[in-house]
């Protein structure tokens, strides 16, 4: 997908001005907050078992190399295939190997943000092969040829009645007269419509919510029942998923599960979670005939041992964004890729760069809201810090904020210099206030003052009035002895 | 330790700035509770603008001109719940290369509290002398409320004030929008963040809006005086110190 992150004030000043978005996106700031503070409110281990869950990561990070070794030699005694990829462009390579191996045409694609990361579906209609989503936000998106702008709520940047406009436009084998006004009937007629799509699929692709190193499983975690269909019913089952989403055991995986739909959509588990080992055995009543998995790099295994490699311990819950006042102003697509919110301002400038993201770890205000609703601990507003100070190092920020910040930093760093400056500064600032107590506009304020007045100063600084007062108790001290 | 701990007042650079009245609530705040206040002159701000915009060689320059000023008092205590988060819980990292720094980084950051906090969970203070007929309401400034666990305090003291009526706007832990250099970085952002914050202000029904950080309160303030709100903005400290014969801040009407 294009990447417009280095675009992002101009995105973000679009999505303010979407009154359909700015609509929509009141449900993220209602629903998954209260959800969540229930979910977690009924459950007193709750912030115990996050702390669990960040050191099973941590000692899965640490050990990462022993892990994959060990995950792909349990695949490989169960009957599956690992096939290992480093960029986004062998991971395609593999992926239309298999697909081509298969001969599809068709394949059925669970929820996937990796598949998003690579741009799987636009390569494979490149190549002939039609994939189907199969998660209703993402056939939702698909219909609209747009990209999610939420990791587990693909769509939520819509409306009832977009999806009902979208759904009269594509499903046009059915009857015009139909009422779609309820969500329940939009519902029931995706799954009408995909029903058959299961059946006419080759080859069915999932991600991974966790592969566990002991036993060679892939996990997911769905609430449709999509996943299942997609994985069991074609010939050939594709995991594709990236390195870090490795745990050691399946009692790793199920303490992580306790987090994880707990802080995505308030729920104790999600309704399917879904563990896939091989393809079908002997004996098994259904299954697919191959079970491959991709194991996707794309810049992750050079985060190990920077400041970001506790990113890595991300299990993509949504809980940041659903909770980050910035993403409830704009939306998941000012983002500019895959991955929006906190997150997404961690890992983009991981993946693609920071120089083409530098202003998504800029758009923060620091509230700290998003770590504080981890389920990993993940420290984003620090990493973002982090990345600020790169772009700081490497000259990336505009001239203008660096030379200002030198000015500043030059005298705030000689008291007497700065009091004297501010003294003889702010007094003046509080008289042309004084009227008023405030300013319409201010020269070199005018990022604050175009929507805000700005305060004006009382007159006499602090550090001024304090100095003057040591000066009489100084005086009156001497003129005592 | 003495029997009156020696409090050296970090008074912020906003503070130092524009608003005089919250350093001298602070201080008298401070006493009241049976501590002298100091207030040493090689003081500006605790670099956080430097330090947010990825300029480390600037913030820890600043940070151990603050240390220098400030560690041989009992304890150093701000009226702001993001100075203070920055004195207490990123002065250590800034020093993580020189040891013998870290050290006096760390037994300083030992000695730092946000001035609310302060009052109640060092000294123990379970309410102030101060009258105010006037609906109030709080809001929880972040670095305050997440970095430094600062929620029920102001509360409980506000709720000590002769007069008051206390109410809790929807929300009150969610940003301001203010966010230091974001809100003049990414302004469109930062005005819709503030919007959804002043909506709920004017919906609380209070006459006067509290609040611990001046970064925010500028912000809040400016927003609600752009748009015509009746509602008055004052740091909590100028309240619990009934110091509030100054005009508020932007001024009222």
């Amino acid at each position: 997908m294009d990447i417009t992150s280095p675009t992002f004030k101009q995105n973000s000043r679009a999505a303010l001005a979407d009154a359909q978005l700015q609509k929509a996106l009141g449900n993220v700031r209602g629903g998954f907050i209260d959800k969540r503070r229930k979910a977690v409110d009924a459950l007193p281990e709750f912030d115990a078992l996050r702390d669990n869950a960040r050191d099973i990561k941590n000692h899965t990070l640490d050990n990462l190399d022993l892990y994959l070794e060990a995950y792909e030699a349990k695949v490989i005694e169960a009957g599956g295939k690992v096939h290992w990829a480093e960029t986004a462009e062998q991971a395609r390579g593999i992926m239309l190997d298999i697909c081509r191996a298969a001969n599809a045409r068709t394949v059925t694609k669970g929820k996937s943000m990796i598949t998003e990361e690579i741009d799987l579906n636009d390569f494979l209609e490149r190549n002939g092969i039609r994939p189907v989503e199969t998660d209703l936000g993402e056939y939702i998106i698909q219909l609209r040829h747009e990209h999610p702008s939420h990791i587990i709520a693909p769509a939520v940047h819509l409306n009832k009645e977009q999806v009902e406009a979208d759904f009269r436009r594509v499903h046009t084998h059915l009857p015009a007269s139909r009422d779609l006004s309820e969500p329940e009937a939009l519902l029931d007629e995706a799954r009408g419509v995909l029903r058959k799509e299961y059946f006419a699929a080759d080859v069915g692709i999932t991600g991974a919510n966790f592969l566990v190193a002991e036993t060679g499983t892939s996990i997911i975690v769905t609430n449709e029942g999509n996943g299942d269909l997609t994985q069991i019913l074609p010939r050939v089952h594709v995991v594709l998923a990236s390195i870090e989403k490795i745990v050691p055991t399946l009692e790793d995986a199920a303490q992580i599960l306790r987090v994880l739909a707990r802080s995505a959509t308030g729920q104790d588990m999600s309704v399917y979670t879904t563990l896939s080992t091989g393809p079908r055995r002997p004996g098994d009543p259904d299954g697919p005939e191959q079970y491959h998995v991709i194991l996707l790099d794309n810049g992750r295994s050079a985060m190990l041992g920077t400041e970001f490699q506790e990113m890595l311990r991300c299990i993509r819950c949504g809980a940041c964004m659903n909770h980050c006042p910035v993403y409830h102003a704009v939306g998941g697509h000012a983002y500019g890729w895959v991955y929006p919110g906190p997150m997404g301002a961690v890992l983009t400038p991981s993946l693609i760069g920071v120089d083409k993201s530098g202003h998504l770890p800029n758009a923060s205000t620091f509230c700290g809201r998003c770590e504080s609703v981890c389920p990993m601990r993940i420290p984003l507003p620090k990493m973002m810090r982090h990345w600020r100070e790169r772009e700081f190092e490497r000259g990336l920020n505009p001239a203008t904020q660096r030379y200002g910040l030198k000015l500043w930093a030059w005298f705030a760093r000689r008291p007497a210099l700065y009091q004297l400056a501010t003294s003889i500064a702010m007094p003046v600032l509080g008289l042309l206030g004084r009227g008023k107590g405030r300013f319409g506009y201010l020269p070199l304020a005018g990022g604050w003052t175009k929507y805000r007045e700005m305060p004006a100063p009382q007159g006499r600084t602090f550090m001024q009035q304090v100095r003057g007062r040591k000066a009489v108790a100084k005086g009156l001290a001497e003129g005592l002895s | 330790m003495t029997s009156t701990p020696r409090v050296g007042l970090f008074v912020t650079c906003l503070v130092d700035l524009f608003r005089p009245t919250v350093g001298f609530a602070a201080i008298k705040l401070i006493e009241d509770t049976g501590c002298s206040v100091d207030v040493p002159m090689a003081q500006t701000c605790c670099g956080q603008p430097a330090y947010n915009s990825g300029d480390r060689a600037d913030a820890r320059a600043i940070a151990e001109n603050t240390i220098r000023a400030f560690e041989d008092y009992d304890y150093v205590v701000a009226p702001s719940g993001s100075c203070a988060g920055m004195l207490k819980k990123h002065y250590p990292g800034l020093f993580k290369d020189d040891p013998q720094w870290q050290a006096r980084a760390i037994a300083f950051s030992a000695k730092v509290h946000e001035l609310i906090s302060f009052l109640v969970d060092v000294r123990g203070a379970t309410g102030v002398s101060a009258r105010l007929a006037d609906t109030v309401t709080y809001h929880d400034s972040c670095s305050g409320l997440r970095e430094l666990g600062i929620q029920a305090q102001p509360r409980q003291l506000i709720a000590s004030i002769e007069g008051v009526k206390f109410v809790e706007m929807q929300d009150p832990d969610v940003c301001c929008g203010f966010g230091g250099t974001f809100c003049v970085k990414y302004p469109d952002i930062s005005n819709a963040i503030v919007e959804k914050k002043t909506e709920n202000i004017d919906a609380a029904g209070a006459n006067t809006l509290l609040a611990g950080d001046l970064g925010c309160l500028m912000n809040m303030a400016g927003k609600l005086k752009r748009q015509g709100s009746k509602v008055e903005v004052r740091h909590v400290a100028e309240v619990l110190a009934g110091m509030t014969d100054t005009p508020p801040i932007a001024g009222r009407g």
